[in-house]
Formats: C-alpha cells, sequence, structure tokens
C-alpha cells in the first residue's frame, strides 16, 4: 500500500498537473482537433465518401469553385438576410418584453412563463406546425393579416413567394427566439442596483436621461451576449427552415447550412463540402473573434 | 434422481433442436419507402413467412426521406436491410459501389428468366450498364406518374355545357397536354356546390424529386433528351432543346394558372390530400397510388377515373417504380435470395396485383383478364409502353439535385427564363460528368 502513494508522492506538480489535464486534451485532440486537421486535408481532394475510388489532390480547385459560384453568394446573402432581420427583431421585441415584465406588475411570472413557451418547443416541430399556420387557404396568419387589411387569404402565400418566403423564417425564428433574448436583457436589468436609479433622482436626471445613461450601458454587455448566441445559432440555422421552406420556393430561403448538408450528405462531395465548411468556420471565427473582443471592451468599461 | 436426468437431458435435446432448427430460420429485414403498396408487400409476404420458416420484418421509410436515409444506409455498409427494393435511379451506383449483390448467376442457377417481365421494367429496375444483361434487381413494383380525375364532375351537365362554352369542346379526357392545361384552367377557381375549385394538383416539390418527376411529365411528351447520342454526355441541344424550353415554360404555366393557392412545395401526400379533400378536379400521382383512391368512400369508386399521362409530340410517361435487391453487405444473403426465388413465382406475382402492388411479370401483365382487373390495368400497361427515367448514373443524386433547384427556381420562385435554367441545368452536370471522368 505504501509504494504507490510514496511513487505518486514522487511526481512533480507538473507530472501531476500533465496526469490530469491529460485526457481532456486527448479527447479534444480526437473530437476536436483532428476532425478539423483532417476537413482541411479532405477539401484540398476531390473525395467523395460514398465512392470508392482513388483520391486526387486537386489544390484549391474546390475553394476556386465555391468561391466563384454566383449560388454561393446567393445562400450566403439568404443567411445574412435572415441574421439581420432575426437578431434585429428580437432584440428590439426582447428588449422592450423584458423591460415591461420588469415593471413587476402583479402575475409578472406567469406572463414570463407564457412568453418563453415556444422556445421550449424543438424547432422541427415549430418549423412544422408553422407550415400549416401558413398555409394560404386554411392557415390562421394569412387569415390573421386579411382579418386587419381586408382581401382574400388565399391570395398570398409565406411560403410560396420568393418575395414573402425570407420574411416567413425570419418572423418564426423571432417568435420561437425573442423569449431567450428577453430572458438574458431580464437578468441584466435585474442586475441594476436600485441605488443607482435613487441616484439619478437625486440630480434631478429625467426618465429619458436614466434609461439612456444607466438602462441601456448597464445591460449592453448582456445585449451583447445574447447578439452573440443568437448570432451563431442562426448561421447554423437548419432544422427550421428544412421543415419550414426546404429552402424554396426556388433557392430563396437556402440558407448555408441547407446547402452545405445538400453537398456534403445528398450530393456527396465530400472535398467540395470540406472545403465549404472551412470557409465558413474561417468567416464565423473572424467575426466571432472581432465580436468577442468588443464586447469584452463594453464590459472594461 | 433419474428421471430428473432423464427429464433435463430430454429438455436439453428439445433445446438444442430447437436452436437447431433457428439457425436455419433466418429473420430478414426488407426496406422500402412507407405508402400503400408497402402494405400490400406485408401482407404478401406472410406467405413467404410460412413456406420458408424464416421471420420478415420490414423498415419503411416516408418518401421525402426514404432515398436520404437508405443511401446514408448503403454507403456506411449498414446491415439494417437484407432486401432493399431501392428506387430505380440507385441502381448505378448500386451496382458501380458493390451495394448490391450481382443475381445474374442465381437467376440462372434457379431459372428466373428476365425474359418474363415487362422489357421496360427489366431495362429500367434491374440493369447496369443501362440495357446490358448484368443484374442487380428483380422487377418487384413497376409504375409510372399518371392522372386521375373527378369523373363526378366532368359528367354534370351544367359544368359540361359551361365547358363548351367557353372553350368549343366537348369536356373529356385530355387528349394532349395542352388539353390537360386548358381542362385545368377550366375548373381553376371555379364554384361547384358553394366551394371554389382549382385545376390541378402537380409535383412542386423542393426537397427531394417531386418537382423534377413532375415537370419531366411535360418534358418527354414535348420530346426531351438526356443526351443528343445515348452514353455520350452531349447534353447541348438536347436538354436546352426548343422542345424542352416549350415544356418548361408550359409547367410554369401550369403552375401558375391551374394549381391551388400555396402549392410551392407539394409531392405525392398534398396532392392526394388535395384531391380527396375536393380541392381540385384533377391530380398527378404514381400509379402505386391507385388502388387506394379508388377505394376512398368519398372521391373514390363511381367518382373517380384515371388517364395516362397525355402526349404532346410524342407519348412520354416518367418512371416511377423500383426493383428488389439484395443487400451485399447482409450476413443473410441466402435467405434474402431465398425471398427473391419466391417472390418471382407467377402466382405470388398474380396475389401482389391482387392486394395492390404493380407486377411486372408477363404471365400478370399479359393475362387476357388483366386489363379489366381495375379501372387503372389498361392505363397502366398504357404508360409502362412510353416511360423514361431521369439518370440512373451513380452520380444521380448530384445530377437530380441540380435539377430540382434550376427547376424549382424558375417555375416557382420565377427566375430567369426557361432557356437560362436549362443552360445552367448543362452546366451543373457538366460539372459533374466532368468530376466522374465521364468527360
Amino acid at each position: 500500500m505504501a509504494s504507490p502513494i510514496k511513487r505518486a508522492k514522487g511526481l512533480s506538480d507538473r507530472a501531476i498537473a500533465w496526469l490530469f489535464v491529460g485526457p481532456s486534451i486527448f479527447l479534444l485532440l480526437a473530437v476536436n482537433i483532428f476532425p478539423l486537421i483532417w476537413t482541411i486535408n479532405l477539401s484540398f481532394t476531390n473525395f467523395k465518401a460514398n465512392r470508392n475510388r482513388d483520391v486526387e489532390y486537386i489544390g484549391l480547385r474546390n475553394y476556386e469553385r465555391i468561391l466563384t459560384d454566383s449560388d454561393t453568394w446567393l445562400t450566403m446573402q439568404a443567411t445574412a438576410h435572415f441574421l439581420f432581420w432575426t437578431i434585429f427583431f428580437q432584440v428590439l421585441i426582447g428588449f422592450a418584453l423584458a423591460y415591461l415584465i420588469n415593471k413587476k406588475f402583479k402575475g409578472n411570472d406567469l406572463w414570463t412563463t407564457i412568453i418563453v413557451l415556444p422556445m421550449m418547443l424543438s424547432p422541427a416541430v415549430v418549423g412544422n406546425f408553422w407550415t400549416f399556420l401558413y398555409q394560404p387557404q386554411i392557415g390562421l396568419f394569412n387569415y390573421m393579416i386579411t382579418f386587419f387589411t381586408g382581401g382574400d387569404p388565399s391570395s398570398f402565400s409565406m411560403i410560396g413567394e420568393v418575395a414573402l418566403a425570407p420574411w416567413a423564417i425570419v418572423i418564426v425564428d423571432t417568435w420561437m427566439w425573442t423569449p431567450f433574448v428577453m430572458l438574458i436583457c431580464l437578468a441584466g436589468l435585474r442586475s441594476i442596483p436600485d441605488s443607482i436609479y435613487e441616484a439619478a433622482e437625486c440630480d434631478r436626471a429625467s426618465k429619458w436621461r436614466q434609461f439612456w445613461t444607466i438602462t441601456i450601458p448597464m445591460v449592453l454587455p448582456f445585449l451583447m451576449l445574447a447578439v452573440l448566441f443568437r448570432g451563431i445559432e442562426n448561421f447554423k440555422m437548419f432544422d427550421l427552415v428544412v421543415q419550414l421552406t426546404g429552402g424554396g420556393p426556388g433557392s430563396t430561403t437556402e440558407v448555408t447550412s441547407i446547402n452545405l448538408k445538400r453537398e456534403a450528405f445528398e450530393k456527396w462531395r465530400t472535398g467540395y463540402a470540406s472545403a465549404y465548411a472551412v470557409i465558413l468556420f474561417v468567416t464565423v471565427f473572424g467575426l466571432a473573434s472581432i465580436y468577442v473582443k468588443a464586447l469584452n471592451k463594453v464590459k472594461d468599461r | 434422481m433419474r428421471t430428473r436426468l432423464l427429464q433435463s437431458a430430454a429438455i436439453t435435446g428439445i433445446a438444442a433442436a430447437l436452436s437447431a432448427g433457428a439457425a436455419q430460420a433466418d429473420e430478414l429485414t426488407l426496406c422500402w419507402a412507407a405508402w400503400d403498396p408497402a402494405n400490400a408487400l406485408v401482407e404478401l409476404s406472410k406467405d413467404f413467412e410460412a413456406q420458408s420458416g424464416h421471420k420478415m420484418s420490414f423498415e419503411f421509410v416516408p418518401w421525402p426521406n426514404f432515398a436520404d436515409r437508405m443511401l446514408n444506409e448503403l454507403n456506411s455498409g449498414g446491415k439494417l436491410c437484407d432486401l432493399l427494393i431501392g428506387d430505380s435511379q440507385w441502381i448505378g451506383g448500386g451496382a458501380e459501389n458493390g451495394h448490391y449483390v450481382k443475381l445474374n448467376d442465381f437467376f440462372d442457377k434457379e431459372g428466373i428468366s428476365m425474359d418474363d417481365f415487362a422489357p421496360a421494367t427489366v431495362y429500367a429496375y434491374s440493369t447496369w450498364p443501362k440495357g446490358t444483361p448484368n443484374y442487380y434487381a428483380l422487377p418487384a413494383m413497376g409504375d409510372a406518374n399518371g392522372w386521375f380525375y373527378r369523373k363526378d364532375w366532368f359528367e354534370r351537365d351544367d359544368i359540361k355545357a359551361a365547358f363548351k362554352e367557353e372553350t368549343g369542346r366537348d369536356l373529356a379526357e385530355p387528349k394532349t397536354q395542352l388539353e390537360l392545361l386548358e381542362i385545368a384552367q377550366f375548373f381553376q377557381g371555379r364554384e361547384i356546390d358553394g366551394e371554389t375549385r382549382y385545376g390541378a394538383a402537380i409535383f412542386t416539390e423542393r426537397g427531394s424529386e417531386g418537382i423534377t418527376m413532375g415537370v419531366t411529365g411535360a418534358l418527354y411528351p414535348w420530346g426531351f433528351k438526356y443526351e443528343n447520342t445515348p452514353g455520350s454526355y452531349d447534353m447541348e441541344g438536347a436538354v436546352n432543346s426548343p422542345e424542352a424550353v416549350e415544356a418548361l415554360e408550359f409547367y410554369k404555366t401550369f403552375y401558375e394558372t391551374a394549381t391551388p393557392p400555396g402549392y410551392s412545395d407539394s409531392y405525392m401526400e398534398q396532392g392526394l390530400d388535395a384531391f380527396k379533400s375536393g380541392q381540385v378536379a384533377m391530380a398527378m400521382n404514381w400509379f402505386a397510388f391507385f388502388p387506394g383512391l379508388y377505394a376512398d368512400p368519398n372521391t373514390g369508386g363511381e367518382n373517380i377515373d384515371f388517364f395516362v399521362n397525355p402526349p404532346q409530340n410524342q407519348a412520354g410517361s416518367t418512371l416511377g417504380g423500383q426493383g428488389i435487391s439484395v443487400v451485399a453487405y447482409s450476413d443473410k444473403q441466402d435467405a434474402a435470395l431465398e425471398y427473391i426465388k419466391w417472390f418471382a413465382q407467377p402466382a405470388i406475382q398474380a396475389t401482389w396485383w391482387e392486394l395492390g402492388g404493380y407486377s411486372a411479370h408477363n404471365s400478370v401483365l399479359q393475362d387476357p383478364g388483366f386489363i379489366d382487373s381495375a379501372p387503372f390495368a389498361g392505363d397502366f400497361l398504357e404508360a409502362m409502353n412510353d416511360v423514361q427515367d431521369f439518370w440512373q448514373e451513380p452520380a444521380y443524386a448530384e445530377l437530380l439535385l441540380s435539377m430540382q433547384k434550376r427547376v424549382h427556381d424558375f417555375v416557382v420562385a420565377d427566375q430567369g427564363t426557361a432557356k437560362e435554367a436549362l443552360d445552367k441545368l448543362i452546366e451543373d452536370w457538366t460539372e459533374v460528368f466532368e468530376d466522374e471522368g465521364k468527360l
């Protein structure tokens, strides 16, 4: 019994540290770093995972094809449209809801629970049942719109029309994820000590002034965090849009992850899809790094 | 004590005998799409279970996910399916990537002759390279895209009179694609029994294969060809011929002027729903659904009739249907082959047709009573004479996805012209064949 303890005692601090960290590092390498390097390797080949044929290195051909393909830019535009407007509406509505809920009226907890419900559903389910809500002839959505504007409910189709489909997915994502932004904003609002507002009252600062110089700056780090989370999530958006529009009409709502999935697992162009994934990775990593730097600056203030 | 010993010895003996029996009786899994004919096959297979002692289990996947799911299974060398009724376009990949067992030796040994099956089905479902006597499947389910309509409406005097007044023709089953459109446009937005009805439900689905299967129903009758010379991959002037452009424009006009609102992403299920709920006067769909449609208590029976995809410059129908293959990764290939041997028997094929499956066996199709055996049987025979299929290349999935995109972009999303869509399609396909080393 004594000898192992002695041996353990004999290990240096550094060795013990490695002993504990080692397994995690190994796992990280195995499931994260190795696939990344392998993907980069594959991106220079014409490999197809469903074919048993010789793999050739074709240099930067895959990258050239992707970056010069006008369809790539269309899917990027669809993603950018989706990303910008979902974040815009979710921040606006989420913050407004949080501000109202924070007024601590009677039954505000009940309202919080009700508002948060959509977030708890599965995106595939949400996508699926919104196709029924959007159905031009029997759908509730068209009925509600025409109830206010007049006209024939079946005169427009949210999912089927090029001009409306990008907004159809923005509306559903906003419906589903605004509560998430609201919760984070609420946490931010509740973290502001009342004493600051009281001090502002003593200085005769108007409510408007208090909002812009106290509330907004103090909630901003939280808000930026929410934007980061939603941004990363929506850049990867797949399930909800696939269920809702399948990328259609045409390719109007084919966001990058749908496009990537089709290249990788329906067309089985593994090499091409790897190059695509590397390009997306660099894009997201670059944008996120810049954003996190900005976030840290705001926090330091 | 002695009796106890004897008893236990007897039990061991019985157990040994049972396990020996179990080693011979396999549990086979058959994979197919989840639709009406699959249920008929479950019924039919009970006879196989009784005869062979093998147990059958089934894995049926809904159509929109069928290709995705099954091709992943094959690509990963999965053992889920022993038998696979795979779609006709998979045959190239199934053969070249070694997913399917080559059946020539087995057919020779068991005396199964491909001459006993309808030539179009053997060509489409069994052979790779196309038309050569290399068989990777037994024709299991003949199918084509056809049409059905509300016979009760077509026979109503007020509707007939209104049609005559508007078009100067008598209302009847269309003889050309343009007549089809005219009839559909006539019904579009028309009030019948107090409800607004629409022309026809056609395929417009974006995600899997829907709109391609629909639009080829127009392309083939106009004379569309995939290549100038078969096997040359020479597509310029064939894929984007003036006839092809006209057909594509026709399909877009059809979509815009004669389909119910919101049918921008609809395939088999949505089309059947539209018809059964009384929304549309006509609908396209696979013959496989026709027995179920005919049996429908509301819109079936006396109220429904069927017709072959109408010709335009020539006759042509989009091929559906599947052959049954033995998966190369299965551990129970012998039992799976036994199933195919059983399935190929004329008597079983006859029952298959009775239960609602479309047999491709000559003994069934050439039976004098066949045409009268169902209201759509004659149409089925006629359709199968002029069927055409999509590419069956190993890279078919890439070719299909390109076509889905280009056609949906033009027809539903209204982008560019028909000529541009087909030109882009040639570009996409050329790239695929270059990657394949065929160009």
